[in-house]
């Protein structure tokens, strides 16, 4: 048995294989069903979730070897029902269509704009390419993320 | 099964001794998917993440020694982008951002794929790789270390504890081709280093033969055939049988992602460009 810190609080694990991905254990074992699986080879993103604040591939992580680390789900950024203003502004946008890459890329553009609040357009591109959408064309989860950063602008101005 | 999760490398070291097949787990972005697509069975596993001696980067007199564990992150854009600009570039191609952020030069060398996009960059810069085990420290040549595909002159006692690279004065490159920008194992890809100390180029390829292969032929023409204590441009004759040379020099084989005939013109161009680069 192990435990796991998700989103501020601590986890037990039980009767898991060590082998088993965070990504894995997230979903099947603690019930965080937020984090999607879709390659589980890191080509996706869909899985993405924050590991000491870098934002990873819960897919590639070996469940067990993540004890004392800091995990955040897309669960943790946001109470349900309450979306926060990234969310908010991919619904406002029309970024979702079937909604499997939503998830992963909530949490890549969370971790994109807390390090770095006013990316430019290829930055935002670069940040992320590791997260593929299969339906949208990408165009409104551009737009999403430029809402949420000119929303953030005024709110400081 | 069993995880050991040690806090010193000490302690790891000791492990790994007592534990000789078990598996080093780095940033887990090679041993993983292994593991998901139940192509490999781990016994042991020891996971590297909380042994901080492996995330130490030093200046030292002549170069530097980069922790083995250190993310790609750190050599892209963050504290250790200014080491190489070469090992710069190259980290800054690997797969996506999730990936860079956990995956690792030490997990690079490990893997030992001819593709991996930071080995060319260590082999042009002649870099010296530090092995660990309980009986102590030992220096190999990354000539020495790379052996073949996915082949590797580590011990199964012995953890990759750092990279030692020297400090360069001169143009550094590093040139990948890909079928798109993100997220692309390299087809073909070429490291070009100039030391003005020395009036000497170096050139490495990737994925063009079983490992990373240096052009020493090419590399012993150009330094007869050309001055390279300036940065002066040279004459397209010279940079093409540059480029020929170091191509001739590829052994490529044909897979699912290109053919043996384009990955060798892509090298002698990669080349060429790289050269044109370095000198202007
Ligand atoms: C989606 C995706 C995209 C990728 N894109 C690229 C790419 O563009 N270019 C590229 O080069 N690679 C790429 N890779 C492969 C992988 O990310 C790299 O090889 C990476 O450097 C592996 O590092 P790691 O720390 O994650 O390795 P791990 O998976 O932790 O380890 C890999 C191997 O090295 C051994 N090892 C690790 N650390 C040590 C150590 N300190 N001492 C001894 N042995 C050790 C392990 O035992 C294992 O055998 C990609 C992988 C994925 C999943
Ligand atoms: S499921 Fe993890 S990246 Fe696709
Ligand atoms: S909305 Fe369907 S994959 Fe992105």
């Amino acid at each position: 048995m192990y435990s796991l810190r998700v989103n501020g609080t601590q986890q037990h694990v039980k009767d898991a294989w060590i082998g088993e991905s965070l990504l894995y254990v997230l979903r099947e074992r603690l019930g965080f069903m937020g984090s999607k699986g879709a390659c589980e080879q890191g080509e996706c993103g869909s899985c993405t979730v924050l590991i000491n604040n870098d934002a990873v591939c819960s897919c590639l992580v070996m469940a067990a070897s993540a004890i004392d680390t800091d995990i955040i789900t897309v669960e943790g950024l946001a109470p349900a029902e309450s979306p926060n203003d990234i969310q908010q502004a991919f619904v406002t946008e029309g970024a979702v269509q079937c909604g499997f890459c939503t998830p992963g890329l909530i949490v890549a553009v969370h971790h994109l704009l807390e390090t770095n609040s006013s990316p430019t357009e290829i930055e935002v591109k670069e940040a992320l390419s590791g997260n593929i959408c299969r339906c949208t064309g990408y165009g409104r989860i551009f737009s999403a993320v430029q809402l949420v950063i000119s929303q953030r602008e005024k709110s400081i101005s | 099964m069993t995880i050991f999760s040690p806090r010193s490398l000490t302690e790891a070291l000791q492990v790994l001794d007592e534990h000789p097949t078990a598996r080093l787990l780095a940033g887990g972005t090679d041993t993983m998917v292994e593991i998901n697509f139940r192509h490999f069975e781990p016994t042991d596993i020891i996971s590297l993440r909380h042994v901080q001696e492996l995330q130490v980067f030093e200046t030292l007199s002549a170069g530097y020694r980069l922790g083995s564990a250190i993310p790609y992150k750190q050599f892209e854009n963050g504290s250790f982008s200014h080491v190489s600009g070469a090992l710069s570039e190259a980290s800054r191609t690997v797969g996506s951002p999730q990936i860079r952020a956990t995956g690792t030069i030490g997990g690079n060398l490990g893997t030992c794929s001819p593709a991996g996009d930071t080995l060319p960059v260590l082999s042009a810069l002649d870099a010296q790789i530090e092995l660990s085990s309980v009986k102590g420290i030992r220096m190999l040549s990354i000539h020495d270390f790379m052996l073949g595909v996915k082949r590797n002159a580590r011990v199964s006692n012995e953890i990759i504890t750092a990279i030692h690279i020297p400090k360069i004065n001169g143009f550094q490159g590093y040139a990948k081709v890909g079928v798109r920008n993100a997220m692309v194992i390299s087809i073909a890809s070429a490291c070009l280093i100039h030391n003005t100390d020395k009036s000497h180029i170096s050139l490495a390829l990737g994925a063009v033969g079983p490992t990373i292969i240096r052009c020493r032929t090419a590399e012993k023409w150009l330094t007869e055939n050309a001055d390279l204590s300036t940065s002066t441009a040279l004459t397209t004759k010279v940079i093409e049988e540059f480029g020929r040379l170091a191509a001739s020099e590829a052994l490529p084989i044909t897979d699912h992602r290109s053919t043996a005939e384009y990955r060798k013109h892509a090298v002698g161009v990669l080349a060429q460009r790289l050269l044109k680069r370095a000198m202007k």
